[in-house]
């Protein structure tokens, strides 16, 4: 029976119907893959990572020092995390918050970071850009004359104004 | 057509094992995810009950899995040289002969080590010469053992009350440790380690008769925490009487308010720490119950002479100002001292390591850091926050240790320690060679015919340069805990040894005149 049915119904049993069947099969992985990542983007509470809320940043459990620090510090009132810590041009904004959530979510997931943390030199520039986009008109006379000159960082002397107490 | 159907297969294979693959990941991802959050709910699930008999930390670690595992720790060494690690940690006196010297005719000069993390504590107290060539006191065990429900079982037995497992669990019973640890107090070291296995455990299931119920365990949990609340607290009866004395003192302590309000609130009872001292101070407490300045021979009950204040020359005058009591036989006591200086046959004083007292003088008291905000400093483990109970040196852990206040490099701190201590064993040396230069002045007096009557007022300076340079050579932190306070104490030791030399040489000069 082998030998002599399979060249015959070779086109029809195995390409299209084995095909066929391949397919369901990948269509329900497909599904599954897709519920099990929407469900964990819900669960992990995903979306309130595209929102401003402070909130979100002590969805890791190592940021809480920090929220209890910016609540005591005096610019709670005007500021939240993203006002001091993303860049305030869209595309800036965007790619810093990518390159931070990824970054800081691998770390805590695999666990292998300093403790108490420390900023990067790459944040610490956009804290620095920050400050000054909010208090140009006031500090606009004590900026470089020309760009790219070195200057001291706000937070040498200010480092109180965003978690008070650290 | 074959090729193709092969083709079309692969692909579908590589396709599923994406996904395969995707989905492990995001699965992985969830259950991460979970058990963070769980972690963040939960601090801890008591599993055991354990009271006050439980000086086996195994129990307390089924509860507290993570501080548990880091107390373990404290057996990890991190000290390596040519040749693997050291069975034990390297002499004192071959790195510095002077100490020879300076304890002659004292058990240290014959055995003085480099210490170990608490896990060593109570198996080098047994194996050190110091206490298997020379006969110690049981009081040696008042801070190298989980001695506590040892000491109520005495004391219940000395008051009269009947003794059980059941009983000896229930309550920390602090008339019953107080009654215990005075009547163990003047024996040997072998006797009241050989009662200290003679305490339930709470592992090892008693059997009326057996006269081993317990093993003996080094400091363990039930030492600093109470094991129905697992509030931190004080149990040793010497800290508890000698902070007591120190509340009735007048020596300014700002680095301890909850004392100044014991005593604008004319309080008649006694300063109790378990009840009046804040956390904070209590994360210091606990280290100072055996990080002091003590005597613990068989002369007199264990002390820490805390009765004028914390700083070194409020120790040397309780000293100073102490008689021991009369023996049994009606011998008086006479004049405190701890040994007599073989080489000089002078009257003088051990320092035993008086970090609690050192680090009260410095900067870190000040601005309120405890002990543990440094040795034991908060770490994270996924989402919970917990007190690392690896007990080490905060330069082995500058992140956590020093970083939390200090935002500068590690390299920048490590430097900063290095100099401090740097400096105050320069100091340390030059000190040591003054009391060698004035213990060779004073040897030349005495073999020239020097009187009794002329050596005395010599022999009271040379007990004052000892018992500095040995205040700062003892304590383990080479003048870090307080680096000013250090370096004062050992320019008055350099001084005072000096002055000793000179009179010895006036003494010398004027017998051959």
């Amino acid at each position: 029976m082998n030998t002599s049915d399979q060249p015959s119904s070779e086109p029809l049993l195995g390409a299209k119907p084995r095909f066929g069947r391949w397919a369901i099969l990948f269509s329900l992985l497909l599904g599954m893959l897709a519920g099990l990542g929407m469900f964990t983007f819900g669960y992990g509470n995903g979306a309130s990572y595209l929102s401003n809320n402070p909130q979100t940043c002590v969805n890791c459990h190592v940021m809480q020092d920090h929220m209890d620090s910016w609540q005591k510090s005096s610019h709670h009132h005007v500021a939240v995390c993203n006002d001091c810590h993303l860049p305030h041009d869209f595309v800036g904004k965007w790619v810093t918050k990518a390159d931070n959530g990824f970054f800081h979510s691998l770390a805590f997931t695999l666990g292998n970071y300093k403790n108490p943390i420390q900023i990067k030199p790459r944040n610490r520039r956009v804290t620095q850009s920050t400050c000054i986009d909010c208090h140009k008109d006031f500090v606009h006379s004590l900026l470089p004359s020309s760009a790219g000159q070195d200057m001291q960082s706000c937070v040498h002397c200010h480092s109180n104004v965003g978690h008070a107490l650290r | 057509m074959d090729r193709q159907k092969n083709r079309g297969f692969v692909w579908l294979l590589l396709l599923a094992a994406i996904m395969a693959a995707g989905t492990f990941g995001v699965v992985a991802l969830l259950v991460n995810i979970f058990e963070r959050k769980q972690e963040a709910r939960a601090p801890f699930v008591r599993l055991v009950e354990v009271n006050e008999v439980s000086t086996d930390p195994e129990p307390w670690g089924i509860n507290f899995p993570e501080q548990y595992e880091s107390y373990l720790r404290t057996a990890d060494t991190e000290r390596t040289e040519y040749g693997g690690n050291h069975a034990l940690p390297p002499s004192k006196l071959e790195s510095s002969p002077w100490l020879k010297r300076l304890y002659d005719g004292y058990a240290f000069s014959i055995e003085y080590r480099e210490a170990r993390g608490h896990a060593y504590m109570l198996g080098d107290q047994e194996g050190t010469k110091r206490v298997t060539e020379v006969q110690q006191a049981g009081a040696c065990l008042h801070c190298h053992a989980s001695i506590i429900p040892t000491y109520r079982r005495i004391g219940m037995e000395a008051l009269g009350e009947e003794v059980t497992e059941a009983k000896l669990g229930e309550s920390f019973h602090q008339e019953a440790v107080m009654a215990g640890f005075e009547a163990v107090s003047q024996m040997n070291y072998e006797d009241v380690h050989a009662e200290l296995s003679k305490t339930p455990d709470g592992v090892v299931k008693a059997t009326p008769g057996d006269p081993h119920l317990g093993d003996a365990h080094p400091v363990a949990c039930i030492d600093c925490h109470d094991p129905e609340t697992m509030a931190i607290r004080v149990t040793r009866p010497g800290f508890l009487q000698g902070i007591a004395k120190l509340a009735r003192s007048d020596d300014p302590l700002p680095h301890l308010p909850s004392i100044q309000r014991w005593r604008d609130s004319k309080s008649d009872q006694p300063y109790n720490p378990n009840v009046d001292a804040t956390r904070q101070e209590m994360r210091s407490f606990v280290c100072g119950q055996c990080h002091v300045e003590y005597y613990c021979a068989n002369k007199m009950t264990l002390t820490f002479p805390w009765g004028n204040g914390l700083k070194m020359e409020n120790a040397e005058q309780e000293w100073e100002e102490t008689t021991f009591p009369a023996s049994e036989d009606g011998t008086p006591g006479g004049e405190f001292y701890d040994f007599v200086h073989k080489e000089t046959g002078t009257k003088v004083f051990k320092a035993q390591h008086p970090e609690f007292e050192l680090w009260s003088q410095g900067i870190h008291a000040r601005a309120g850091v405890s002990c543990s905000d440094c040795h034991m400093p908060y770490e994270r483990q996924g989402a919970t926050k917990i007190s690392s109970h690896w007990v080490r040196s905060p330069m082995l852990n500058i992140n956590k240790a020093c970083q939390t206040c200090h935002h500068v490099s590690e390299q920048e701190l490590k430097d900063r320690v290095e100099t401090i201590q740097d400096r105050t064993v320069a100091i340390m040396d030059r000190a040591a060679i003054a009391m060698t230069d004035m213990l060779d002045a004073i040897v030349a007096a005495e073999k020239a015919g020097a009187s009794e009557a002329e050596l005395k007022p010599i022999r009271t300076l040379q007990r004052k340069a000892m018992w500095r340079l040995d205040y700062i050579s003892s304590e383990n932190s080479k003048g870090f805990h307080a680096d000013q306070e250090a370096v004062r104490i050992l320019g008055e030791s350099i001084d005072y040894s000096r002055q000793a030399q000179a009179a010895a040489y006036k003494l010398d000069s004027g017998a051959k005149d």
